[in-house]
């Protein structure tokens, strides 16, 4: 992989939110995302896995602009993102698109599904004539699994997987090079999940697609990414390829967060050592100083107050942020 | 597997403290009539979890709202629920509202629409306590703070003054569960009560009622689609699709020797934390049917890989499996004759 | 669709149902909406068909018989008003310019209320916050005031009128079009367009105005009656549409003076006045029914 450019290069990058100002208080500033950096390769997968409020759905559209960035910088094919205008932003569009988590609402409900996924090329192909936008639309419809009869149809009469398909549609129609996936699986049932999943699948094979595909859940993370990212409160704890993250975590929130996973098996289940958090998630609008997983941390000791880990490689490809990386000895995964 | 394997063994002896039959649920709609629970029975005995599982439409939240009399407005339910032998189905509301306050208690996917915003939490506690059993003031605030500590809500005590939303997800749930606990009841009907939460925090809710259940013997009826957390905490299973219960055992038969071919599916298609990830998932065919135009005959066999001629003509009623290693009754609603499905596949077997 | 007519056409679509045809369905199901829908379509096809078929123009003057009881041996089947004309040709008349006033304000406001109010709200921060002061200065000016100034300055004109009301009745529209935005906003949709690079012109009329509608359009068509009522106002104080041309408002005035005398003078235009907008309200009330089943 070493010869190949990065599709997709981001660093140092951070999201703020300012709050509302309150009357004779200074203003608040959300760090929802702070310092990340990594590099995804033309059809790599890259998963992105934290709890609610760590920054994940806003890493996917602060990379996109869909929400301005603090700092850092977006690189695209060599192309720093993060300095051009709206304008030469928007022909970039066309390569990089989403799928959001809740497919209904991400149709717009008065217009026909024909004309939803036919939306983009109305704004990247408006020379192309009416009969071939049609073939086109029919085309990817076929291939997301809707039918093409379907066409006239409204969103509303569709169920939560078969919209999660129009979505689909809708970003594939330009064949993007980038697709971010927000929990595109969370608002399905199970065994609408694995339909999605593997539909993602099979594109990301036929067109060569990068994903960065972000979730709650780590099973569904499991099956679809070759590279993990975690997120706590804004900040990656632990990047590596999957295997290392599910067989031989290091950092250990990484560790909680798998052992928290339910398995779907009542002998393993009941039989496995959990690693049970306490507490909640902090305020991320007071973080904890020093690293900010100290207050949860099983192993947290009087530097971790004091000092915010790096993010450091523990062997190559493997990056963790923790004071006591060196200490931790991998689990060894029974399977 | 000793633990699980104990319960169901008790299953047949012990009385049941809640027992539906043939209960059915329909609502008048515009778009015309939703079947939303079909002929469904069920036992829930003492001290026993019962893990009910569904997709969303499946019927397994309006059938337990029906157990309560707190359907909406224009659904109708036929049939009959007894609590220790007493009739619920067409019960007064005031004497439903008595029985939901102390021997049955319910907790929802979000606690804040069942906790009033406006009142702080001792408020909401002690209410229940002077209302269903008659206490002072003192006194159910004294039990409603030990309640709390049974919770584990750190730092009782400052919290009990607060209002709800200055707690976070978690805190909520806990009370809720604390408030549901509080005039001990028979059984605890769980509606999703960790699907709003995040897994860090769903494995200490989970741990949280494993635990009182052990402590108070309270029955769980919980009612979730995540077979995962089922597999934590359920003795029996019950598997709904399409407002009926297609499969019925303890949760070794239901995990390890699945009888319907949907709830293989179910199990085959969730992602695991083990196991191949480079094949491609298996997964169900088709969408789950619309509640107000059931497909005749059994519900599933559009989707179904094994549907036989018999399958469209009528519907499979629930009848007992033929597995000698089942330790309780094992029933499955489907016209297979051979037990084939879940013998082909050896799902999650010794790891 | 027909079998017959399946096989006739080749492009054999699936065609869908849209949330408007559905709430269609709900409406046609209201009877008491239906009804007025009805007894309006009447009105309006009486008013503007009806004067044809009369044996009277709008000036005519009867000088046989002035302040007459309905007669129906004379043709006058409201009888006359003080000046000897037909008080069923004048009323529907008056009806033309009273639905006109109403349709056509209620049309400015619409215009004016749905795009300013879209475009505060979807691009929100600064720009909201100046275009909604903005509004909150005009809502603070005496209303009435204003038309009497501009009838004054200007002089009587129906146009003027239009202008007048349809700029001040925008302001509602405005600020209930800028609240669905806000939240219309949030939504994933909209999200999805702006990831697709749609210009922000493209999104607020293609997305968002149309989802919009159904609260804009119950707001509609309770505009519509209270217009009417306005003009009724303005020509009741004297500063409506100009003789010989007359609306509800100026005939119900005229009645009004001569309730003593010839009841029917009043009675007639105020009855029709009453009926339109009873099932302008109805309607109103309908629609909102069909568009958000939810809500009642």
């Amino acid at each position: 992989m070493n010869g190949v450019a990065p599709l997709l290069s981001v660093r140092d990058f951070s999201v703020d939110f300012r709050l509302p100002k309150k009357f004779l208080k200074p203003r608040l500033i959300l760090k929802a995302v702070s310092g990340v950096s990594f590099d995804l390769m033309p059809g790599e997968t890259l998963g992105v896995v934290g709890e609610s409020g760590c920054g994940k759905s806003t890493l996917g559209r602060g990379i996109l602009r869909l929400i301005p960035a603090a700092g850092g910088e977006v690189i695209w094919l060599g192309q720093p993102l993060t300095k051009i205008s709206a304008r030469d932003m928007r022909p970039l569009r066309a390569q990089m698109q989403i799928i959001f988590q809740d497919p209904l609402a991400s149709l717009d409900p008065r217009m026909t599904i024909g004309d939803i996924i036919a939306e983009p090329l109305s704004v990247h192909r408006k020379d192309l004539p009416p009969r071939e936008r049609r073939a086109k639309v029919e085309a990817i419809m076929d291939r997301v699994g809707l039918h093409p009869e379907m066409i006239n149809r409204y969103p509303h009469e569709f169920s939560g997987g078969q919209a999660q398909r129009i979505g689909i549609a809708r970003a594939m129609i330009l064949e993007p090079r980038l697709i971010i996936c927000d929990e595109p699986v969370s608002a399905l049932d199970v065994s609408i999940q694995s339909q999605i999943i593997n539909l993602l699948k099979r594109l990301q094979r036929e067109f060569g697609l990068s994903l960065i595909f972000i979730s709650h859940d780590l099973s569904v993370v499991r099956h679809i990414s070759q590279r993990v990212m975690v997120l706590y409160l804004g900040k990656v704890v632990e990047l590596a390829d999957r295997d290392t993250i599910y067989g031989s975590a290091r950092h250990p929130y990484t560790k909680a967060l798998i052992s928290a996973s339910p398995l779907p098996d009542p002998r393993a289940e009941r039989a496995k050592q959990r690693l049970v958090l306490t507490g909640d998630l902090p305020s991320p609008l007071n973080p904890p100083s020093g690293c900010h997983f100290r207050t949860r941390c099983p192993i947290a000791v009087e530097q971790c107050a004091v000092e915010a880990p790096t993010l450091a490689s523990v062997s190559p490809d493997h990056l963790v942020s923790c004071h006591r990386k060196s200490e931790i000895q991998p689990d060894e995964k029974s399977t | 597997m000793t633990g699980t394997d104990g319960a169901a063994d008790r299953a047949e002896k012990v009385e049941p403290i809640l027992s539906i039959r043939d209960l059915v649920t329909r609502f008048e709609t515009g778009d015309g009539t939703v079947s939303a629970v079909n002929n469904v029975s069920l036992d829930i005995r003492p001290g026993e979890t019962l893990g009910v599982v569904g997709e969303s439409g499946s019927g397994k939240s309006q059938l337990m709202l029906s157990v309560m009399g707190l359907l909406a407005s224009n659904g109708r339910v036929s049939g009959s629920v007894r609590y220790r032998g007493q009739e619920l189905v067409g019960l007064k509301p005031t004497a439903l509202a008595a029985i939901r306050g102390s021997r049955i208690a319910m907790i929802f996917q979000d606690p804040m629409t069942s906790l009033n915003p406006y009142l702080t939490i001792e408020r909401q506690m002690t209410e229940v306590l002077i209302q269903h059993k008659g206490m002072d003031r003192t006194a159910a605030a004294r039990r409603s703070l030990d309640m709390l500590d049974m919770v584990r809500i750190p730092d009782a005590r400052r919290r009990f003054k607060l209002y709800p939303h200055e707690f976070s997800g978690g805190m909520r749930q806990r009370v809720m569960i604390a408030i549901a606990l509080l005039c001990q009841p028979d059984l605890l009907i769980a509606d999703e009560p960790t699907t709003a939460l995040d897994v860090t925090i769903q494995a200490q809710i989970l741990d949280l009622m494993a635990d009182l259940k052990r402590e108070f013997n309270t029955a769980i009826a919980l009612i979730t689609h995540d077979l995962g957390v089922i597999a934590g905490i359920a003795d029996q299973v019950a598997v709904m699709y399409a407002g009926r219960i297609v499969e019925n055992g303890s949760i070794e038969d239901i995990f390890y020797r699945p009888g319907h071919p949907y709830t293989e599916g179910l199990l085959k298609s969730m992602p695991r934390l083990n196991g191949d990830t480079d094949a491609d998932l298996p997964s169900i065919g088709g969408t789950p049917p619309n509640l107000n135009n059931l497909p005749k005959g059994c519900s599933f066999r559009p989707r179904c890989g094994y549907a036989e001629p018999v399958c469209e003509r009528e519907a499979p009623a629930l009848r007992l499996v033929n597995d000698s290693r089942s330790a309780g009754p094992h029933t499955r609603a489907c016209h297979l004759q051979s037990h084939s499905p879940a013998a082909a596949v050896r799902l999650g077997s010794a790891s | 669709m027909t079998d017959s007519a399946s096989l006739a056409t080749p492009d054999n679509r699936i065609a869908g149902r849209s949330l408007r045809a559905d709430a269609m369905r709900r409406l046609l199901r209201n009877r008491a909406a239906v009804t007025s829908a009805i007894v309006l379509v009447l009105v309006t096809m009486a008013c503007v068909a009806g004067p044809m078929f009369l044996p009277w123009a709008l000036d005519d003057v009867d000088y046989t018989s002035f302040t007459t009881a309905p007669d129906f041996a004379a043709g006058h089947y409201f009888g006359t008003e003080a000046n000897g004309r037909d008080l069923l040709v004048r009323t529907l008349y008056g009806g033309r310019i009273s639905l006109l006033v109403g349709l056509v304000a209620s049309l400015v406001s619409l215009i004016i209320g749905v795009s300013y109010g879209a475009t505060a709200g979807y691009f929100g921060g600064g720009v909201d916050n100046i275009m909604m002061r903005v509004v909150d200065i005009l809502y603070s000016l005496p209303f009435m005031f204003f038309v009497i100034l501009l009838m004054v300055f200007f002089g009587r004109s129906i146009t003027l009128m239009f202008v007048g009301i349809g700029a001040v009745e925008w302001l509602d529209m405005a600020r209930i079009v800028r609240g669905q935005t806000l939240s219309l906003k949030r939504k994933e949709f909209i999200e999805a367009a702006e990831a697709c690079g749609v210009s922000s012109a493209a999104i607020i009329f293609r997305h968002i105005v149309p989802n919009t509608l159904s609260p804009v359009i119950v707001y509609a068509t309770l505009t519509v009656p209270r217009v009417i009522i306005l003009e009724s106002f303005l020509s009741f104080i004297g500063l409506g549409v100009q003789e010989p041309m007359t609306s509800w408002g100026v005939l119900v005035s005229e009645g009004a003076a001569n309730m003593q005398n010839a009841p029917w003078m009043l009675w007639f235009p105020a009855s029709f006045l009453a009926i339109t907008l009873f099932c302008l309200n109805f309607l109103g009330d309908g629609l909102r029914d069909a568009f958000d089943p939810k809500d009642r």
